[in-house]
C-alpha cells in the first residue's frame, strides 16, 4: 500500500450558487478503511459538498486529493471510476422493470470490466448474487420483482448494491438511512459494516444520529456550509456549537 | 361500463392470461401462445411485402415515401429514448441527401456507393457537429437541430453552392422502382428490429438510464456524452440513408431536403404512434403520410396537417397510438369494487 | 461606409435584441422554451393588419390590442397545451413549435401573402447623422429599444410581479416554499414573452412586408442569440445581439448581403467549440431534474 498521505484529503472547499455560499472553505481528512459521517442541519451544505467531491458540481476555490492525485473538478464519471463511488438521496431506479435490472448499468461500467480483468462476466447473475448479498431472499425470488412492488427499504438496499458492485474504494452514502423504518435500518447496519471490514473506506452523510453514531469512527459537522466541528460520535455533540445550530440559539 | 354514481369503484388494469403464460420459454408451451406472440410480427412483415403487389405506381411512389419519413420517425423515437429531443431530423436527411448528390453529381460515383458513403459520412459529420451540445441542456440540442437546417438552407440559397436554388438534377436513379421499394420497407423493417433488439440489451438500459437519470449513470462511471454521440450517430446515419435514398429515387437534390417537414413530420409520428417503441413511430408515419395523401392538399397544407394532429395527440393521447393498441392486446380493463 | 456601417449595425443588433428578449425571457424566468415565438411574432403582424386595415381601428389603438392579443394567445397556449406537459421538457418544446408552425402556416394557406401586408411606420422621414441618411423609423425602433430596456430593468427590480420573476427564474424551489405560484407565473411569464415579441413585430414589421417565412427567420435569429448569449441570461442576449448584428451588418457592408446567414450560422459554431454554453450561460451544472 502506497503512502501519499491521507486517503482523502479536502483542502479549503468553497462553492457559491448566486448570492449563497453553499459550501464555505470545508477541509478535512479521511484514512483509509475510515467510517466518517457528515452531519449537520438542513441547507448547511452536506450534499453539496458531496456533489463538489464527486465531480457534479465545479468548486470556486479549494481542492480534492485522493490518494495523492488531484481530482477536483473532475467529470463525475471519471472520479466514480477511479473508485470513488456515491449514492443518491432521491431513488429512482426503473421501476417497470425487474430488481435485478437496476444493478445492470454499474456493472457495465469500464471499471468493473477492468477489474474483472477484462471480461464483464455475467452481468444478469452477478446482479442478482449482489442483490442477494444486500438481502434480497434468492429462494423467494425476490430479485426477480418489478420494483416498483418493492417497499422503500429494498430500494434503498439496492442503491447499496448498485455501489457496491462498482468495487469501489470509498462509497459516499447520501442519506442512506432516510425513511426506513428500525426494522429496516437494523437490516442494513451488517451490510456497512461488512464494507467496512472488506476494505471500503465510507462516508456518511446522515440526520439519522443515533445510528450513525454507533458505526462511525468519526463525525464532521456542518452548519450553513462551513465546518462547526469534528469529533468521535460520543464527543461531537457536546460541543455548544453543535448544539446551537441543531437546536437554535437558546439552549438551556 | 362504468358503473353507477355512488358506488365506489376503481379501475383496474391486469396482464390478459395469455400475455403472462408467453413470458420467456413459456411461450413454446402451445400453438396458441407462439400466435399470440408472432401474429403481431406477422402481419406487418406480410402486410409490408405483400401490399406493393398491390399498388399501382403511385401508390407504390407514396409507400415509398411513407417508408423513407418511417425511417427519419424511428430515428428520431430513438433519439428520445436517450432522452434527447431532436427538432431537426432534416438535419441528418438534408446532409445525407447532399452527400450522395454531390459524389454523384461530382464524382459520378453510382448508387451502390454514394448511398453507404452518405450513411456512414453523414452520421460521422452531424456526430461531430452536434458533439458540443450534448454535454447542455436538453434544449440547446433542440435549438440548435432547429437552427441548423434552415440555416444550411438559407446558405445554399444565398452563397448557389451545390446547385444553390436550382439543386443538382440528372443523378443517377435507383434500378427499378421494385428494387426503390423492397429498399426502403426492407430498411424500415431492418431498422425497427435492429432498434427494438438494441434497446433491449444492456447497452439499451444504459441509454435508457441516461434518459431517466443521467446523474446515476454518471456516478456508475459511465461516460454518458460519449454514449449520447454514439445515439446521435446511429440516428443520423439513419436519417442520412433516407436523404441519400431520395436523392437517388427523385434523382435531385436541392435546398427543400433542409426544409422544416423533415423535421416536423417524424415528431408529430411518434407522438400519433407513440414514442419508445418504434414500430409506434413507425405506424405514426404510414398513418400520417397515407392520410395526407388521401386528403390530397397544396404542398404547404401538410405541414399543417401533422402539427394539427402533433397538438391533439398531445394533448389527448400523449401514449400514442401504438402502446394504446399495446395496452389493449396485452391487458384487460375492469371496474373494481373498492375495500373500505 | 464605414459610418453608416456603425450606424446600421446599431440598429439591425438592437433589432436583433428586440427580437430575442421575449424568447429569453421566457426561458429564463420559466424555463419554457417557447418555440412558438416566431409565429406569435407574426400573428401580431397580420392581427394589426386586421385591425388596422379591415376593420378600421386607429393605428396605435391596433398595435395596443394586438399586443394584448398576442400575449393572451401566448398564455392560453402555455395554459391550455404545455401546461399539462410541464416538466416533460421535451414534449413542452414540440408542443410549442407546432403551435407555431400552426400559426405561421395557416395564414400563407388562408392567402395572406403578398406585397399588400404592409404596416406603416410611425414616422416617416430620414435623418441625417453626419454623412449618413437613416430612415426615422430605424431611429425609431433602436429608441423603443432603449426604452423597453429601461421598462424591463425597473420591473423586474420594483414590481411584485417582476420580482416574482426573478425569483423563479433563479430558484424555483425556494420560490415555491414562498408562496408564489409557480404555474400561474409560468403562463404570465409565457404571456409575457408573447407580448414582447408583438412590441417588437409593430416596429420592426413596418421596415419590411409581413410574411410567414419571417417568423421562421425571427424563431432562427432569437434562437441564433440565444446560443451565443446564453440561454436564460438577458445580459448574454444583448451582448451577443450586438456581436451577431455588428457581424451582420459587417458582412452585408463588405462582402455583400447573401453571406449574412452564413455569420449567424459561424457564430453559433464558434461559440459551440470555445463556450458551449454561450457567452453568458451558466456553468454546464449536471441538473436536478425536478
Amino acid at each position: 500500500m502506497k503512502d501519499n498521505g491521507p486517503f482523502l484529503q479536502v483542502s479549503n472547499l468553497s462553492k457559491r450558487f448566486g448570492g449563497v455560499q453553499a459550501v464555505d472553505s470545508v477541509s478535512f481528512e479521511l484514512r483509509q478503511g475510515e467510517m466518517l459521517g457528515i452531519i449537520g442541519p438542513n441547507g448547511s451544505g452536506k450534499t453539496t459538498l458531496i456533489n463538489l467531491i464527486t465531480g457534479f458540481y465545479k468548486p470556486n476555490a479549494g481542492k480534492v486529493l485522493y490518494q495523492g492525485k488531484d481530482i477536483t473538478g473532475l467529470m463525475p464519471y471519471k472520479i466514480a471510476d477511479l473508485g470513488i463511488v456515491r449514492t443518491f438521496q432521491m431513488v429512482r431506479p426503473f421501476y417497470q422493470l425487474p430488481a435485478f435490472k437496476n444493478l445492470i448499468i454499474p456493472l457495465y461500467s469500464p471499471r468493473v470490466k477492468r477489474l474483472a480483468g477484462g471480461k464483464y462476466g455475467d452481468r444478469d447473475a452477478i446482479a442478482i448474487d449482489l442483490l442477494e448479498e444486500v438481502g434480497f431472499e434468492r429462494e423467494s425470488l425476490v430479485p426477480y420483482k418489478i420494483t416498483s412492488a418493492l417497499p422503500h427499504g429494498y430500494l434503498k438496499k439496492m442503491e447499496l448494491a448498485r455501489s457496491i458492485a462498482m468495487r469501489p474504494e470509498l462509497v459516499i452514502l447520501d442519506e442512506l438511512f432516510s425513511g426506513l423504518s428500525m426494522a429496516e435500518l437494523a437490516s442494513m447496519l451488517p451490510i456497512i459494516e461488512k464494507m467496512i471490514s472488506e476494505g471500503i473506506t465510507i462516508i456518511m452523510v446522515e440526520h439519522r444520529l443515533k445510528e450513525l453514531f454507533r458505526i462511525a469512527n468519526r463525525v464532521i459537522v456542518l452548519n450553513h456550509g462551513t465546518k462547526i466541528a469534528e469529533d468521535i460520535p460520543k464527543d461531537v455533540m457536546k460541543s455548544e456549537e453543535v448544539k446551537k445550530a441543531y437546536l437554535g440559539t437558546e439552549v438551556t | 361500463m362504468k358503473p353507477a354514481i355512488g358506488m365506489k369503484y376503481r379501475k383496474e388494469r391486469i396482464d390478459r392470461g395469455i400475455k403472462a403464460r408467453t413470458e420467456d420459454i413459456f411461450a413454446l408451451l402451445s400453438f396458441r401462445e407462439m400466435l399470440y406472440l408472432l401474429a403481431p410480427r406477422a402481419i406487418l412483415l406480410l402486410a409490408v411485402f405483400i401490399t406493393p403487389l398491390f399498388l399501382g405506381m403511385y401508390g407504390k411512389k407514396v409507400l415509398i415515401n411513407t417508408a423513407v419519413f418511417a425511417l427519419l420517425a424511428m430515428s428520431w423515437d430513438f433519439l428520445i429514448s436517450v432522452g434527447m429531443v431532436s427538432l431537426g431530423q432534416a438535419l441528418f436527411f438534408g446532409v445525407g441527401a447532399y452527400i450522395a448528390g454531390i459524389l454523384n453529381d461530382s464524382l459520378k460515383w453510382s448508387p451502390l456507393f454514394t448511398i453507404p458513403i452518405a450513411t456512414l459520412g453523414g452520421g460521422a459529420i452531424c456526430s461531430i457537429l452536434l458533439a458540443p451540445v450534448l454535454r447542455l441542456r436538453g434544449v440547446y440540442f433542440a435549438m440548435v437541430t432547429l437552427a441548423m437546417p434552415l440555416m444550411l438552407m438559407r446558405i445554399i440559397e444565398a452563397t448557389k453552392i451545390f446547385g444553390g436554388t436550382e439543386g443538382l438534377h440528372g443523378l443517377a436513379p435507383l434500378p427499378g422502382v421494385w428494387l426503390e421499394l423492397y429498399l426502403s420497407l426492407g430498411m424500415v423493417i431492418a431498422v425497427l428490429f435492429f432498434l427494438r433488439r438494441l434497446i433491449n440489451t444492456d447497452y439499451g438500459l444504459v441509454l435508457s438510464g441516461i434518459r431517466d437519470n443521467d446523474r446515476s449513470v454518471l456516478s456508475s462511471g459511465i461516460n454518458i456524452y460519449w454514449y449520447k454521440m454514439q445515439a446521435v450517430f446511429v440516428a443520423s446515419a439513419i436519417g442520412a440513408f433516407a436523404g441519400a435514398f431520395m436523392t437517388h429515387a427523385y434523382m435531385f437534390v436541392g435546398m427543400p431536403a433542409f426544409e422544416l417537414d423533415y423535421s416536423i413530420l417524424p415528431i408529430a409520428a411518434g407522438v400519433v404512434g407513440g414514442t419508445g417503441t418504434f414500430a409506434g413511430s413507425m405506424l405514426g408515419a404510414f398513418i400520417l403520410v397515407t392520410l395526407s395523401e388521401i386528403l390530397r392538399g397544396v404542398g404547404g397544407v401538410r405541414i399543417v396537417f401533422y402539427s394539427v394532429f402533433l397538438v391533439i395527440f398531445i394533448v389527448v393521447l400523449p401514449e400514442g397510438i401504438f402502446h394504446y393498441l399495446q395496452r389493449k392486446y396485452h391487458q384487460f380493463e375492469r371496474w373494481v369494487k373498492v375495500e373500505e | 461606409m464605414f459610418q453608416g456601417m456603425l450606424i446600421y449595425g446599431l440598429i439591425n443588433s438592437v433589432i436583433l435584441a428586440l427580437v430575442t428578449l421575449g424568447f429569453n425571457l421566457t426561458f429564463g424566468i420559466s424555463g419554457v422554451a417557447n418555440f412558438g415565438y416566431g409565429g406569435l411574432y407574426i400573428l401580431a403582424g397580420y392581427t394589426i393588419w386586421i385591425l388596422f386595415n379591415l376593420l378600421k381601428i386607429p393605428y396605435l389603438v391596433a398595435i395596443v390590442l394586438s399586443i394584448l392579443f398576442t400575449a393572451f394567445i401566448g398564455g392560453l397556449m402555455y395554459r391550455f397545451i404545455l401546461l399539462r406537459l410541464r416538466g416533460l421538457t421535451n414534449l413542452e418544446v414540440i408542443a410549442s413549435l407546432a403551435v407555431g408552425v400552426i400559426i405561421l402556416e395557416m395564414f400563407r394557406v388562408a392567402g395572406f401573402i403578398g406585397f399588400e401586408y404592409t404596416l406603416p411606420g410611425f414616422i416617416s422621414g430620414s435623418v441625417p447623422i453626419g454623412e449618413t441618411l437613416v430612415d426615422a423609423q430605424r431611429l425609431f425602433i433602436v429608441g423603443i429599444g432603449m426604452v423597453l430596456a429601461l421598462f424591463l430593468w425597473i420591473f423586474t427590480r420594483y414590481t411584485k410581479t417582476g420580482l416574482a420573476f426573478r425569483g423563479i427564474a433563479q430558484e424555483e424551489r425556494t420560490a415555491l416554499v414562498l408562496g408564489i405560484n409557480s404555474d400561474k407565473m409560468a403562463t404570465l411569464s409565457v404571456a409575457f414573452g408573447s407580448g414582447l415579441a408583438a412590441i417588437a413585430a409593430a416596429v420592426i414589421l413596418p421596415l419590411g412586408i409581413i410574411a410567414g417565412e419571417g417568423g421562421y427567420t425571427v424563431l432562427l435569429n432569437a434562437v441564433a442569440v440565444c446560443i451565443v448569449g446564453g440561454l436564460g441570461s438577458p445580459g448574454g442576449a444583448v451582448v451577443a445581439s450586438f456581436i451577431i448584428g455588428y457581424a451582420q451588418t459587417f458582412t452585408a457592408t463588405y462582402l455583400g448581403s447573401h453571406w449574412t446567414m452564413i455569420v449567424s450560422l459561424l457564430a453559433i459554431i464558434l461559440i459551440l467549440v470555445i463556450k458551449p454554453s454561450g457567452l453568458y450561460g451558466k456553468q454546464k451544472e449536471i441538473e436536478e431534474k425536478v
